[in-house]
């Protein structure tokens, strides 16, 4: 009896994956909205300020720059794993990744810039140098994705991509430490979460955040890979049909010679 | 609670982005599929 071969990227593993990471996100909403205290803190002069409930954003913010560091920093290594073994398998985790780490980042500058209007009173701030190189960041790897379209062997279009996963590599460290950096240009504050200067309840929800933000990029990494996969299978199935065409045209023609 | 419209458009954004570019990877992922065979979709499985 022949079996059915479903035609998709899925299987079990990323099916289990998948419905874990949409409990936990479920989870994370209950967290965030009915068990977070809103932010706030009194001052010296008993004035009471804080994030106040913008603080929830918080869990949809700073995930998202974790996913896009994560996608950016993979694409980093799978281009020098590139570099090291020359095979289109690290090549294709570079495209996947850096895809992924392209939609988080945009994420990032949107929900920070909602964070940023009721908490700082603007919604951008050319100045801030962590908005600015977070913003170059990410233009950097549309460039990269950018670049991947333009028709090209697969073999220059993946050292063309190495040459900008590399630069691109440099700005991550560059948006990591730019408010250590240069902590009078921005509004950023340094690393709260080292510090510990946030609440249990906000620090175990932005703790499970992360948990449930790395099995979202899991389990999108694993079919974004197999669709790069797909298509250079395609694009191999198409140079196949092509030299089959050609080698019968030049059969036919040798025999249309043959003949008196 | 403050800040309501900052919550929504914060969220259901962030939501709305991850869905839509999952059902663009889902469903190229289904079309691309049908056309490549079985043998070279190395992770398929035989339906149950």
């Amino acid at each position: 009896m022949s079996t059915v071969v479903a035609a998709t990227t899925s299987s079990k593993a990323t099916r289990v994956l998948g419905w874990l990471t949409l409990a936990g996100f479920a989870l994370l909403v209950a967290l965030a909205f009915a068990w977070v205290p809103e932010d706030t803190r009194i001052t010296e002069q008993g004035d009471v300020v804080g994030q106040f409930d913008a603080v929830r954003l918080m869990f949809v913010h700073v995930p998202s720059a974790i996913l896009a560091y994560t996608g950016f920093g993979l694409t980093f290594l799978a281009s020098l794993a590139y570099l090291r073994w020359r095979t289109d398998w690290w090549d294709m985790m570079a495209h996947a990744s850096a895809e992924i780490g392209v939609v988080f980042g945009v994420l990032t500058l949107v929900t920070g810039s909602i964070w940023g209007r009721p908490t700082w009173q603007t919604w951008w701030e050319w100045g801030d140098v962590r908005l600015v190189t977070t913003l170059v960041m990410v233009l950097v790897f549309v460039g990269y994705l950018a670049v991947r379209r333009i028709p090209a062997d697969t073999a220059v279009r993946a050292r063309r991509s190495v040459v900008i996963a590399l630069v691109g590599a440099v700005n991550i460290v560059i948006v990591n430490r730019s408010v250590d950096w240069w902590e009078n240009r921005t509004l950023h504050q340094q690393s709260t979460l080292i510090a510990r200067k946030i609440r249990d309840e906000t620090l175990f929800t932005l703790s499970f955040s992360f948990a449930v933000g790395m099995a979202l990029f899991a389990w999108l990494l694993l079919h974004r890979f197999r669709l790069a996969y797909l298509e250079s299978q395609i694009e191999q199935l198409e140079v196949d049909e092509a030299m089959e065409e050609r080698r019968a045209e030049a059969d036919l023609l040798d025999d249309s010679e043959e003949q008196p | 609670m403050t800040h309501v419209g900052y919550l929504v458009a914060g969220w259901s954004i962030s939501v709305a982005a991850v869905v839509a570019y999952t059902g663009w990877v889902l469903m190229r992922g289904r079309s691309l599929s049908r056309r490549v065979p079985e043998n070279r979709r190395r992770w398929m499985m035989p339906d149950d």
